[in-house]
């Protein structure tokens, strides 16, 4: 195992556990925004009590978006410091905008967020769990204008094999740019909304009665009964721009080896074994034509198979072909359980339908699922490339020995390991406990007011179980 | 010399040197509260301490992503450099960050033994992302060997008596910043316990700060020529002086009670200590090779992010000040969310 490899099998771990995290963020403090203003608008408890049990919730989920996003800023010159010595004049900027716009904005008002309800008042507190929602909206947008720039560079010129900014708005607006923000914000809301609904379907089929779980439950699935189909709509738009720009990443996509001939049309393969070094597929079920209606919107057009580039263009198929369908498999169940959950409304049975509750229980963790594979297809299909079509990945490498990045890449493991145990424990824990009236906040402590007085030895009441 | 390039290299260095600054004054103490952390033993004063920092650790750190995407941003070739030159030592670093950050949560979930055991990644995660700090500082001091713009040093570089001098005066030091800042935020017991850890620390940050400050000439000419020898000596010698009259206010703070002068004076010191480095290093930023100026970004992705940045810093110092007064005055337990 070379260096390079490990410095991307370490990527790889890296930056799928972390995605994870600030995706669920995006999610969870727009839901959390909403809770509050509905809670303001309508005073209604229940909106409260869903708000402070996911903002338990959400205080565990941001604190590891926050360290393993710091692991993500400095792995990269790390493990990868012969792209950033190239591309740092570009994507630096970019990410140094997300940090000042962004990741200060949502860590200032968090704290406000989480501790802050008794000491701002409603209203501002409202502001800041506003302010936090926004800002992992402005982290996603500069984080996403700079992966898609990877994918469709422009903007730029090569000046003593360095990338030099010429154009800052065609940087930041790059044609992949505006597609990839769609459908990650829609990954993130769907993740998120699955999850919710999950909870909510667990508590309600052991308490029908727990008006708490039915919000919960309810809010989750008119989501995901607009979202997934946008998110299927927004995701085609995304695919017609990458066979536009990347075409070899949608014929590894659809493990399209060679193209077919012509007006014969492209068929959907539901499942095949692609081989990198025969290249061609084997155990292949398919569909003639079906490819052709979503790739070029009609029933003939064909597409270039991956045999008509260079063989060292094309990334490592199998994983890419794979992640595509385990992402649009799940997809369709989402779409299946947003239009059964719709139904089921409609007939006024949706709480009390126990299988549907099992279903429901059982979509928790497919947003995420999803979303992970999508990641995969989208940066595995952009291999052997870090900046598509200009800079390789083996180019991309620190000039770091292999036993430093395996060692490295090892300490991560256990690392990640020990706090996705500790993290999977305790989020579980705090959904299974059914969510309740006057769900615990702030217990009544007499906050004294700023004072440099200090106050007489052992004058602080022992609190029995305080901070439980 | 001087084109807007050059000026705005300048700027940069200095933006990035702030950042870093605010991140050492800030996360300083919230690192040194973990530090500080098993020598309590009763969980109700341990409640205290994180509940003290919980509400701005995470802001805190934010300062250290700063300096990374900054200087990866307006100094790749010194990021790309740096980085690996220290990188076993960065690793061990950002695990520290994680197992320590993950705590704050962790540990009010946890029950039992799950509890010691998070309490104690929380201190061992601190005393280890301190100690990596200072042999970060020690490693860039000493000098990073490069050869065609990349790291040609070998795994242990990082590894001498200077820069575990350094890490051990970076522990000390944070911890002496963590017993300030629980001297202003908390009272009773707890607060009387560290004003004497304060003292103490006090006595052995300054003996560390004046080993490492008398080691550093001698690790390169360019640091004595400009400490010792005219004109740089208009600039150095006033920082001996500072030192010790800051010394003395801090003795005088924690003789008399005060409440938040001891930390001010101990930051004050790390502010110092900050300018020290930042005399002996320019204009270079890798030392020994390396200037500000020939690792500085283009010109167009300079303007391009100080166009922002003059007006989001600004913007960003206030709603962070504001987010500190929010949570002013003693803190009680349990007053989270938990």
């Amino acid at each position: 195992m070379t260096a390079y490899y490990l410095a991307r099998l370490q990527f790889a771990l890296t930056i799928g556990f972390h995605i994870v995290f600030p995706a669920s963020s995006i999610g969870l403090a727009s839901y959390l925004a909403v809770l509050e203003a509905m809670w303001l608008r309508t005073k209604r408890e229940a909106y409260l009590d869903a708000y402070r049990f996911w903002l338990k919730i959400f205080a565990i989920v941001f604190g590891i978006g926050v360290v393993s996003g710091i692991v993500m800023g400095y792995e990269l010159g790390l493990n990868w410091s012969g792209y950033t010595n190239k591309v740092g004049a570009i994507l630096g900027p970019l990410l140094t905008y997300e940090t000042m716009t962004a990741f200060f904005l949502e860590a200032g008002f968090l704290g406000v967020m989480l501790f802050g309800m008794k000491k701002v008042g409603p209203r501002l507190h409202f502001a800041a769990t506003c302010a936090v929602a926004v800002g992992t909206h402005i982290s996603a947008f500069w984080i996403l204008a700079g992966n898609s720039w990877m994918q469709t560079p422009q903007g730029y010129r090569i000046v003593d094999g360095r990338f030099v900014p010429t154009d800052w708005l065609a940087i930041i607006f790059n044609p992949s740019m505006p597609f990839r923000f769609v459908h990650m914000m829609g990954a993130a809301y769907l993740s998120v909304a699955l999850m919710v609904g999950a909870v909510g379907a667990w508590h309600v089929a052991r308490d029908r009665k727990n008006d708490v779980a039915r919000l919960m439950l309810s809010m989750a699935l008119w989501l995901v009964l607009f979202a997934a189909p946008a998110q299927i709509v927004a995701g085609d738009a995304q695919g017609d721009n990458t066979l536009r720009y990347q075409p070899q990443k949608v014929a590894a996509m659809e493990g399209d080896w060679t193209q077919p001939a012509p007006g014969a049309g492209e068929p959907l393969v539901l499942f095949a074994i692609p081989h990198m070094k025969t290249e061609r597929n084997s155990a292949t079920i398919e569909i003639p034509r079906v490819a052709s209606w979503y790739l070029t919107h009609t029933w003939a057009g064909t597409i270039k198979g991956l045999r008509e580039f260079a063989k060292n263009d094309i990334p490592y198929v199998p994983i890419v072909f794979f992640a595509f369908r385990v992402m649009v498999g799940l997809g369709v169940l989402m779409l299946c359980y947003a239009l059964l959950g719709g139904f089921l409304r409609w007939r006024g049975k949706l709480y009390d339908t126990r299988w549907f509750l099992r279903i429901a229980v059982a979509m928790g963790p497919a947003g995420y699922l999803a979303l992970l594979a999508g990641w995969t297809v989208t940066e595995t299909g952009r291999q052997p490339y870090t900046v598509y079509g200009v800079l390789r990945t083996l180019n991309s490498v620190s000039p770091v020995g292999a036993p430093g990045v395996a060692g490295s890449l090892a300490a991560f493991v256990v690392v990640y390991a020990i706090v996705f145990g500790g993290a999977m424990t305790f989020l579980l824990r705090l959904m299974a406990k059914p969510p309740e009236h006057g769900e615990p906040d702030v217990p009544q402590v007499p906050v004294r007011s700023a004072g440099i007085t200090p106050g007489p030895a052992g004058a602080v009441p022992t609190l029995p179980g305080a901070a439980e | 010399m001087w084109d807007l390039h050059a000026v705005l290299s300048l700027v940069w260095a200095g933006l990035i040197a702030f950042g870093v600054l605010a991140y050492v004054v800030l996360d300083g103490f919230d690192l040194g509260v973990g530090i500080l952390f098993l020598i309590e033993r009763e969980r109700y004063d341990r409640d205290v301490m994180v509940n003290s920092v919980a509400p701005v650790w995470d802001g805190n750190e934010t300062w250290l992503v700063f300096g990374g995407v900054g200087l990866y941003a307006m100094f790749p070739l010194g990021y790309s450099v740096i980085l690996p030159a220290l990188y076993p030592v960065l690793i061990a670093m950002l695990l520290a960050l994680i197992l320590r950050g993950v705590s704050f949560e962790f540990r009010f979930r946890a029950t039992g033994a799950g509890q010691f055991w998070w309490d104690a990644a929380f201190c061992g995660g601190s005393t280890v992302a301190a100690f990596a700090q200072g042999l970060v500082l020690g490693g860039l001091l000493q000098g990073i060997h490069v050869v065609n713009d990349a790291y040609a040093g070998g795994w242990w570089d990082w590894l001498t008596p200077f820069t575990v001098v350094c890490g051990i005066a970076v522990v000390i030091g944070y911890t002496l910043l963590g017993s300030c800042w629980l001297i202003w935020r908390t009272e009773g017991a707890l607060q009387h316990r560290n004003r004497l850890y304060a003292g103490r620390l006090a006595a052995v940050t300054l003996a560390l700060m004046v080993v490492v400050s008398l080691a550093t000439p001698f690790l390169h000419p360019q640091y004595s020529r400009r400490w010792f020898s005219w004109p740089g000596i208009l600039l150095t010698s006033p920082v001996p002086v500072l030192v010790a009259a800051i010394g003395l206010m801090l003795r005088r703070g924690l003789r008399q009670n005060h409440q938040w002068t001891p930390l001010l004076c101990a930051e004050l010191w790390f502010a110092l200590c900050f300018a020290g480095l930042g005399i002996s290093l320019y204009p270079l930023m890798v030392p020994p090779d390396i200037t500000i100026y020939q690792a500085a970004a283009p010109l167009l992705s300079q303007t391009f992010l100080i166009a922002g940045a003059a007006v989001i810093i600004p913007i960003i110092l206030a709603y962070n000040a504001y987010a500190y007064w929010i949570f002013r005055g003693k803190v009680q337990p349990g007053t989270g969310y938990h």
